[in-house]
């Protein structure tokens, strides 16, 4: 009885991972088809979709484009983010509940009608559709991660650290510079983290706010208009290799500076 | 000279300003332009609740909002019935140094790119994908079935990316659970059944509250699931939205619907909200 | 006689409307070992950290050196803290923690490392320079809080509780250290313990607080011998305490009415005074009436065996409510059950206003 309890549970784990990983394999598996289309039979290995999207100028432009809007949205929303921690974790403010529930709000919105608004506000101001509206935006919905993940973490420890540090004749900006964002760096580098992959992975503020110069994701979505393509397959290929790059790097970081 | 030697009560405020001052104007101001701009008329402007009274007038429109209520619901209920157990079984099968690596791997393809999973489930559902090859090929039926551009499509999608992340909330709840409690239990003469009903599941009901809400407001306010998978058969919140911005330029009935998308989701987090709570260590 | 080096004059404080702190005035010495001694709650961390600059007091003023130090924050007045946590910068090794309050003062590296070696040396921990506080044990954490904070030469060191994570006997050896690394460098002490043993081996001065307010204060002899409040005698070291009322006064030589008959006893208070009698449990003496005062028949509830002593509670025959704490030798043959005479000398009986 046990023993078919077990067998069961691990049967169920097995497809379980077969579920979650059918997609991903179906896909990195006919990115390197040789024909035309990404359906059974396999005709590969070929890299010649691998070497399409290279040629595409609009794909590698949108790749870049989406590197600089989440490297810049990120370390954008990570210096928000910290410093109103700080603030906030440090300093009786009034009303200091209300204002923290404001800054993690958007949390609980849709991006949908987070970039509805922003493209409304944006119509009406007069700003024109750009990689800096669709960063603007990234902002929006990675600033009250990073602070939701940084405020956590600080704890009463480390303020009697910081007053350490202040007792010793630390200025305040050097108490930041020189005890706080080091002691804090594991959830800032989370915060940062974080944003960086789901920025990069953003789809519809990007699609509501940029026109000629937009993101890697919107530039899949246009190509996702022809229909199955084994190219889309392989800039969809390329595009989970970064985001795992970015993931493992994330946890290997994390977990040497955890102690054991 | 230090700044709070200058001014201690500047310092403070100057920390906390940019953050509110970020939120306030690309948060809260959209969303007060949104709500002006639901209520102007779409030709020629003016004051009116037209927007509003044409989703409550026009069935087409109710139709999506049930939709994507039911797509919702189906999805958070699958996905945490998948997901429990599975979470469960790496938390406690699997042994304590290859967890991580079990974990990290269930939740790999979480990182890519949304707009690419879904494509990438069109390719396993499509017509001639692999599904339907397999089943041709093994001869478990003669024609193909309509798998892409269905409900189900959408459904298992959504499940793919919510089974996920529900595995990473329940199993971060599991392991946070005190072995001790399960031993005081075992102690007092609870099965490993009953343990688990009056035990361990309260204790993660919590875990699985935010997971649920989580799923809840990212699976309505999703668009790319449901256009790619999903296709324009069945039409839910967010392409209703999108339709009103991509065709016909008509921003304040898009406002509209959004508002009552945004309604529906914070009455949803109000219920929840007890469970919700985000707190310093 | 000089000014005290600490002047600490009519402080209140209030966290809203919850007050901690009453009118305390306190004196710190030069290159003394004060010990703050109380329970929690009783506002000694409070008054430390107004010490410190941490906390401003709501009403009253504190003077270092003579100056008016109320409102100065942390880094500006020559004091500096211990935590109780240590707080040591977990990111730096122990010699960037030593040296911390030295670089912020634009001392340059080398003498420094030079001074953060010395101050590692004084507390024995010459060869932990380039370690980080993780690889310390906990002991080892505290002697480098300690270095930290000595390294900038303060006039009064603060410490908050800074044994109290230490398990009991590393508790005693860092106390023995800590007492000679003071008389060693000269540097005024004030320490925050609700342990009394701590208190009366570490301190030259003693100040004995509750509920907000100073009970008592003195050299820890003095405080221990002679404690001027009830609340004292009971929270530094144990007492058996009688309440009565004084019957009559004559000569110096009061007599107190009790629950277990009359006691006469060298005193002041007039007659009619309600009074409580303080009898440390050392000069309580078991059996066949030896002391001078008698103190009737005790049951025995419980015998403790000390290493040392026998710890022993006895219920008085004459009222149930009243406890006996007594000491016995380690040979004594007290039993749980017996029924025994206790009684004492007048000279070792502490007359306390009640």
């Amino acid at each position: 009885m046990r023993a078919a309890v077990r067998l069961a549970a691990w049967v169920y784990a097995i497809a379980v991972y077969g579920f979650i990983f059918l997609p991903v394999v179906v896909l990195v598996l006919f990115s390197l088809q040789a024909t035309s289309f990404p359906i059974p039979p396999f005709t590969g290995p070929s890299l010649r979709w691998y070497q399409a999207v290279l040629a595409d100028a609009r794909l590698t432009s949108a790749l870049v484009n989406s590197l600089l809007v989440a490297v810049l949205s990120s370390l954008a929303s990570v210096t928000l983010g910290f410093l109103s921690a700080w603030g906030f974790a440090r300093f009786v403010l009034p009303g200091s509940a209300l204002l923290r529930g404001l800054i993690t709000l958007p949390l609980t919105v849709s991006y949908l009608i987070i970039g509805m608004g922003l493209l409304v506000l944006f119509n009406w101001a007069g700003v024109p559709k750009s990689l800096l509206a669709a960063g603007i935006g990234h902002v929006v919905i990675n600033l009250p991660l990073c602070f939701a993940i940084i405020y956590s973490q600080m704890g009463d420890h480390q303020i009697n650290i910081e007053r350490a540090a202040r007792d010793l004749g630390a200025a305040e900006w050097k108490v930041l510079l020189l005890i706080t964002v080091p002691v804090m760096a594991p959830a800032i580098f989370a915060g940062f983290f974080l944003s960086m992959t789901f920025s990069w992975d953003e789809f519809v503020i990007s699609f509501l706010l940029t026109r000629f110069e937009t993101t890697l994701p919107v530039e899949i979505w246009n190509l996702l208009r022809s229909g199955l393509n084994p190219k889309t397959n392989a800039v969809g290929s390329l595009v989970f290799a970064v985001s795992i790059v970015l993931v493992v790097f994330f946890e290997l970081t994390l977990l040497r500076r955890k102690p054991a | 000279m230090s700044v709070s030697g200058s001014n201690p009560r500047a310092l403070p405020w100057a920390l906390v300003t940019p953050a509110l001052a970020w939120t306030l104007l690309f948060f809260v101001l959209p969303f007060i332009a949104m709500g002006f701009s639901s209520l102007t008329a779409h030709e020629g402007g003016g004051f009116t609740l037209a927007n509003y009274s044409q989703f409550f007038a026009d069935p087409s429109y109710w139709r999506a909002m049930v939709n994507s209520l039911e797509i919702t619901a189906i999805v958070t209920v699958i996905s945490i019935l998948l997901a429990y157990p599975f979470a469960w079984i790496l938390a406690e099968m699997v042994p304590e140094r290859w967890q991580r690596l079990a974990l990290m791997l269930a939740v790999l393809p979480f990182w890519t790119s949304y707009v690419v999973r879904s494509y990438s489930w069109l390719l396993v559902l499509a017509q001639n994908g692999v599904i339907n090859r397999a089943l041709t090929g093994i001869g478990l039926i003669a024609e193909p079935l309509q798998l892409a551009n269905t409900r189900f499509a959408t459904v298992t999608g959504f499940v793919h990316f919510f089974v996920m992340l529900l595995t990473l909330t329940i199993f971060a709840n599991l392991k946070q659970l005190s072995p001790s409690y399960r031993k005081a239990a075992a102690d007092l003469g609870a099965g490993p059944a009953r343990t688990f009903l009056h035990v361990v599941l309260p204790l993660t009901l919590p875990g699985i509250m935010v997971g649920a809400f989580l799923t809840f407001v990212l699976c309505i306010g999703d668009y790319i699931t449901p256009q790619i998978l999903g296709g324009n058969n069945e039409l839910v919140m967010p392409q209703l939205v999108m339709m009103q911005i991509g065709r016909r330029g008509d921003f304040p009935l898009a406002s509209a619907l959004s508002i009552i998308l945004m309604a529906v989701v914070t009455i949803a987090y109000l219920a929840c909200a007890r469970w919700l709570k985000i707190e310093r260590a | 006689m000089s000014a005290p080096l600490v002047d600490i004059r009519n402080v209140s404080h209030r966290f809203g409307q919850l007050p901690v702190l009453k009118d305390v005035s306190l004196a710190i010495e030069p290159g003394s070992y004060t010990i703050l001694l109380g329970p929690s709650g009783s506002g000694k961390t409070t008054l430390l950290s107004i010490l410190g600059g941490f906390v401003t007091p709501s009403e009253g003023k504190v003077f270092i050196r003579g100056q008016d130090c109320t409102a100065v924050p942390p880094a500006k007045r020559p004091t500096t803290t211990v935590f109780q946590d240590y707080a040591l910068f977990p990111h730096m090794s122990v010699g960037g923690n030593v040296g911390f309050g030295l670089r912020m003062r634009g001392i340059d590296g080398a003498t420094r490392a030079a001074k953060a070696r010395d101050a590692l040396a004084l507390v024995g921990l010459a060869a932990a320079f380039d370690k980080k506080p993780h690889q310390l044990s906990g002991g080892q954490r505290q002697r480098v809080a300690l270095a930290r904070a000595l390294v900038i030469e303060p006039a009064v060191l603060l410490l908050d509780e800074p044994l109290g994570a230490l398990d009991l006997k590393l508790r005693r050896q860092m106390q023995d250290e800590l007492k000679a690394i003071q008389k060693r460098i000269g540097t005024a002490f004030v320490h925050v313990t609700h342990d009394q043993e701590e208190a009366m081996a570490l301190a030259d001065h003693c100040v004995v607080m509750n509920d907000g307010g100073i009970e008592d204060e003195g050299p820890p002899e003095r405080v221990y011998a002679r404690p001027k409040t009830r609340f004292s005698a009971t929270f530094m070291g144990e007492s058996t305490i009688l309440a009565g009322s004084v019957s009559g006064a004559e000569n110096g030589i009061v007599t107190v009415s009790t629950a277990v008959g009359p006691v006469s006893l060298p005193g002041a208070p007039p007659a009619g005074d309600t009074v409580a009698l303080a009898i440390r449990p050392e000069h309580l003496l078991l059996g066949e009436a030896r002391g001078s005062v008698a103190l009737g028949a005790g049951k025995v509830g419980d015998v403790v065996f000390q290493g040392s002593f026998k710890r022993v509670l006895a219920a008085s025959a004459l009222d149930a409510a009243l406890q006996f704490i007594a000491k016995a030798p380690a040979s004594a043959t007290v039993q749980a059950g017996d029924t025994i005479a206790i009684s004492c000398n007048a000279r070792d009986i502490i007359l306390l206003a009640d």
